[in-house]
C-alpha cells in the first residue's frame, strides 16, 4: 500500500498531462528527480522546514513544467497534428533535464536526514515511521488532487478538456490557459513525489528514466489519461513489486511483471479503466 | 579614428595573450593526449566521471609544474573524454574516435565487462593500451595484452576481506546480493566460490535487483531474513544504490551505515601523502566535491606517465615499448604516507603483469567517516 500510494502520485501527474494534451511526458521521471534535489538542498543541506521544502519542490517543478508547456509544447501542438512530434519533443526535454541534472547536481547519490525517525512494530511487520509519513502525505495529496479535479472550476475545466477539447472550447474553456495549468499541476505532482521519496530512497541524476518507465507501466495498466486508472495501476504495480520481491528472487519479479503487462495489454490494450475508443 | 584602431589592436593583443597559457614556453611545448572512455551519464555516471575528474585533476597539477618529463623533454598533458553511456556500441565508436581520430595511444576506461570487451579489437588493431575497470580475467590474460586492470578485482579483495572478518570478527555465514548485470553477477559467482573455499556458510546468493532500483526495502528484506553475519553487495554502482563515498553514506544512512566495508585506494586522510592531499584539494575544485572512489582512480594516469618516463619517448607512439617497460616499472607509491612500492601486478591471476598495483585499502564506515581497517595487496 505504501509503495502503491507513492507510485500513484507519480502516475497521476503523467496521466493528467496525457489526458489534457495527448502528450506522453517522457520527462516525468526527470521532473521527479528535480523535485528530489530541491528538497535535498533546501531541507537536507540548508535546514529549511521539510514541508516548506516540499512546497518549494512542487513549485519549482511546476514552474519548469509551465515553461516547457509555454515555450515548447504549445507551439508544437499548434503547428502539427502528428503525435510523434510531441513525443520527440517530450523525449528531448527528458534528455535535456537529465543532462542538466548531471551537470548541476553532480553524479552522486543524495539523501536527507529522516523526517520521522523510528520504526513501528505493527502485528508481525516492522514499518519505518518515515514510510508511514510518506504514505499519509501521499494519500492526503491524492485526496486533495481528486477534490480539486472534482469540485473546483479549474478542475472541471481540465476534465472537460480531457473528455472533449472541442466541446470544452465551445463552452468557453480557454484551452491554452487550462493546458498550461494541467501541465504545471502534473509536473508539480512529480516534484512533490520526488520531494517525498527522497527521504526514503535518496535521489541521483540518473534516476529519472527508470521512474518514467514505471510511470508508463502504471498508466498502461490502469488506462492512460484516466485519473482513477492511474491510481489503480500504481496500486497494482506497488503490490506486484512488494509481493514479488518478498517471495521471488529480485530480477525474476520484474521479468514476471513485464510479461504480465504484455499479456494484459494484448487482451485489454486500453488498460483497466481506459476507454477502447481513446 | 587612429586612436580607436590602436585601442582595438591593444584589446585584441590582450585577448590573444590571455588565451595563450604560460606564454611562449607552452607555444612550443609538446602535447601528450590521454583518452578517458567510460560511462558518464545515467545511473552509473559516477564510475566514468570520477575517472575523468581524476585524469583532469592530475593533468592540471602536472601542467602547472611545466609538464611531464619523458626523455628529457616536458610534455603538456591533455585529456580527451568520451561518454560511452555503458553501451558497447557507443564504447567501440568512442574508442575508434580516440585511437584513430585523436591518435591517442593510452586510454583510461571503460568501466564494465561488456564495454571493456567490446573495445578489445579496436585497442589491438590501433595498437593502443587501455586501463579498464572491468574484472573479466580474459581481458588481461594472453593472448590479450593491451588492457591493464586499473583497480582491485572483487575476486582478489573478497577472499582477503572474508578471511579478515572470519578470523578477526567471527563471521561464519554470508549472503550475496547482486545488480542484475553481467559484471556484478560474475563478481557474485566468484565471491560465492571464495566464501565457500574459506569454509563460510553461504546463506543465500540468488537475490538480484534491476539497475535503476530506488526502493531496496523489498529486495533487501529477503536478504536480511537469511540472518547471515555478512551481506556482500556485488557490483554496486556508486551513484545508483549505495556508495564508496562517506558523505553519501552519512546522508543516506547516517549511523545505520556503521560497519559498511569498502575497498579504496588512498582515500582515508590517515594514510594519504602530501601529494595525495594536494590531489584531493584540486579534485574538489575540478569536480565540485571530493569522491572517495577517486582514491582508487587516481592511479591510472600517473601509472601511464611514469611508465612512459621509464620506457622513453618511443613509447608515446609505440605501445610495445610501453609493454616492455611494464615488468621493470617500480616506484614508491606517491599517494601513500607509508613507504610502499607501486608496480604492475596480476601475474598470478592473468599470467602476465596487467594490473595496476593499487594498494588494497580496506575501509570501514564509522560515525560519518571511513577508517582504514588494513592495507593489503593483490600479491
Amino acid at each position: 500500500m505504501i509503495l502503491g500510494a507513492n507510485y500513484a502520485l507519480i502516475a497521476l501527474g503523467i496521466t493528467l498531462i496525457f489526458a489534457i494534451m495527448g502528450v506522453l511526458n517522457f520527462a516525468h521521471g526527470e521532473m521527479y528527480v528535480l523535485g528530489g534535489f530541491v528538497t535535498y538542498y533546501l531541507y537536507g543541506r540548508f535546514g529549511l522546514n521539510y514541508f516548506l521544502a516540499l512546497l518549494a519542490s512542487s513549485a519549482t517543478v511546476a514552474a519548469v513544467g509551465l515553461a516547457f508547456e509555454r515555450l515548447c509544447f504549445r507551439r508544437v501542438l499548434r503547428i502539427t497534428t502528428r503525435e510523434e512530434s510531441t513525443m520527440l519533443l517530450a523525449a528531448g526535454t527528458a534528455l535535456l533535464l537529465d543532462s542538466l541534472s548531471l551537470v548541476v547536481f553532480g553524479e552522486k547519490q543524495r539523501g536527507v536526514p529522516p523526517v520521522a525517525p523510528g520504526v513501528y512494530h505493527v502485528f508481525n511487520a516492522f514499518v519505518p515511521a518515515g514510510r508511514v509519513l510518506i504514505f499519509v502525505l501521499a494519500l492526503g495529496l491524492i485526496g486533495a488532487f481528486l477534490l480539486f479535479m472534482q469540485y473546483t472550476r479549474p478542475g472541471r475545466g481540465l476534465r472537460a478538456i480531457a473528455q472533449d477539447k472541442e466541446a470544452a472550447a465551445l463552452m468557453g474553456v480557454n484551452l491554452d490557459r487550462y493546458r498550461a495549468l494541467g501541465f504545471a499541476v502534473g509536473a508539480a505532482l512529480a516534484g512533490v513525489a520526488g520531494g517525498l521519496l527522497v527521504t526514503e530512497f535518496a535521489v541521483n541524476a540518473g534516476a529519472g528514466t527508470p521512474i518514467s518507465i514505471k510511470a508508463f507501466i502504471m498508466i498502461m495498466i490502469g488506462g492512460a489519461g484516466v485519473v482513477s486508472g492511474a491510481i489503480l495501476g500504481a496500486v497494482v504495480l506497488g503490490f506486484a513489486e512488494a509481493v514479488g520481491y518478498f517471495f521471488i528472487p529480485g530480477s525474476v519479479t520484474y521479468l514476471l511483471i513485464l510479461i504480465g503487462v504484455i499479456v494484459f495489454l494484448v487482451f485489454r490494450p486500453q488498460g483497466i479503466m481506459g476507454r477502447p475508443w481513446g | 579614428m587612429k586612436v580607436l584602431r590602436a585601442v582595438v589592436l591593444v584589446m585584441i593583443a590582450g585577448a590573444v595573450a590571455l588565451t595563450v597559457p604560460n606564454g611562449s614556453v607552452n607555444a612550443e611545448q609538446k602535447v601528450l593526449k590521454i583518452g578517458v572512455l567510460g560511462v558518464m551519464s545515467g545511473p552509473a555516471a559516477s564510475w566514468g566521471l570520477v575517472n575523468r575528474y581524476c585524469a583532469e585533476t592530475s593533468a592540471q597539477l602536472i601542467n602547472e609544474q611545466g609538464g611531464w618529463p619523458i626523455g628529457g623533454e616536458k610534455y603538456r598533458i591533455e585529456v580527451a573524454s568520451i561518454d560511452d553511456r555503458n553501451d558497447p556500441k557507443v564504447s567501440v565508436a568512442g574508442a575508434e574516435r580516440l585511437a584513430y581520430h585523436d591518435k591517442i595511444k593510452y586510454i583510461i576506461g571503460p568501466n564494465v565487462d561488456t564495454t571493456a570487451a567490446a573495445i578489445v579489437p579496436v585497442m589491438e588493431k590501433a595498437k593502443a593500451i587501455n586501463i579498464p575497470y572491468a574484472f573479466s580475467k580474459s581481458l588481461y590474460t594472453p593472448p590479450r595484452s593491451n588492457s591493464i586492470l586499473g583497480m582491485i578485482a572483487s575476486y582478489q579483495a573478497g577472499p582477503v576481506i572474508y578471511k579478515y572478518l572470519k578470523t578477526q570478527k567471527g563471521v561464519r555465514s554470508v549472503s550475496f546480493i547482486a545488480r542484475n548485470e553481467s559484471d556484478p553477477l560474475n563478481q557474485r559467482t566468484e565471491g560465492v566460490a571464495a566464501a565457500k573455499a574459506l569454509g563460510l556458510t553461504v546463506a543465500s546468493s540468488e537475490d538480484t535487483y534491476e539497475p535503476g532500483t530506488s526502493d531496496f526495502t523489498p529486495v533487501m528484506s529477503r536478504v536480511v531474513r537469511q540472518n547471515a553475519d555478512l551481506i556482500v553487495l556485488s557490483g554496486v554502482a556508486p551513484a545508483d544504490e549505495t556508495a564508496q563515498d562517506a558523505k553519501i553514506l552519512n546522508e543516506v544512512a547516517s549511523k545505520a551505515a556503521n560497519g559498511f566495508i569498502s575497498v579504496g585506494g588512498a582515500s582515508t586522510p590517515e594514510i594519504r601523502s602530501e601529494y595525495m592531499d594536494r590531489f584531493v584539494q584540486r579534485y574538489t575544485k575540478v569536480a565540485g566535491e571530493w569522491n572517495d572512489e577517486a582514491g582508487t582512480k587516481v592511479y591510472a594516469l600517473e601509472m601511464i606517465l611514469r611508465t612512459l618516463s621509464l620506457a622513453g619517448p618511443k613509447a608515446i607512439a609505440d605501445v610495445d615499448a610501453f609493454k616492455k617497460a611494464i615488468p621493470l616499472f617500480q616506484v614508491q607509491n606517491p599517494f601513500l604516507k607509508e613507504a610502499k612500492m607501486l608496480k604492475f601486478v596480476g601475474a598470478a591471476y592473468f599470467s602476465q603483469p596487467r594490473q595496476i598495483g593499487v594498494p588494497m585499502v580496506v575501509n570501514v564506515f564509522e560515525d560519518g567517516k571511513f577508517r582504514t581497517l588494513f592495507i593489503g595487496s593483490v600479491e
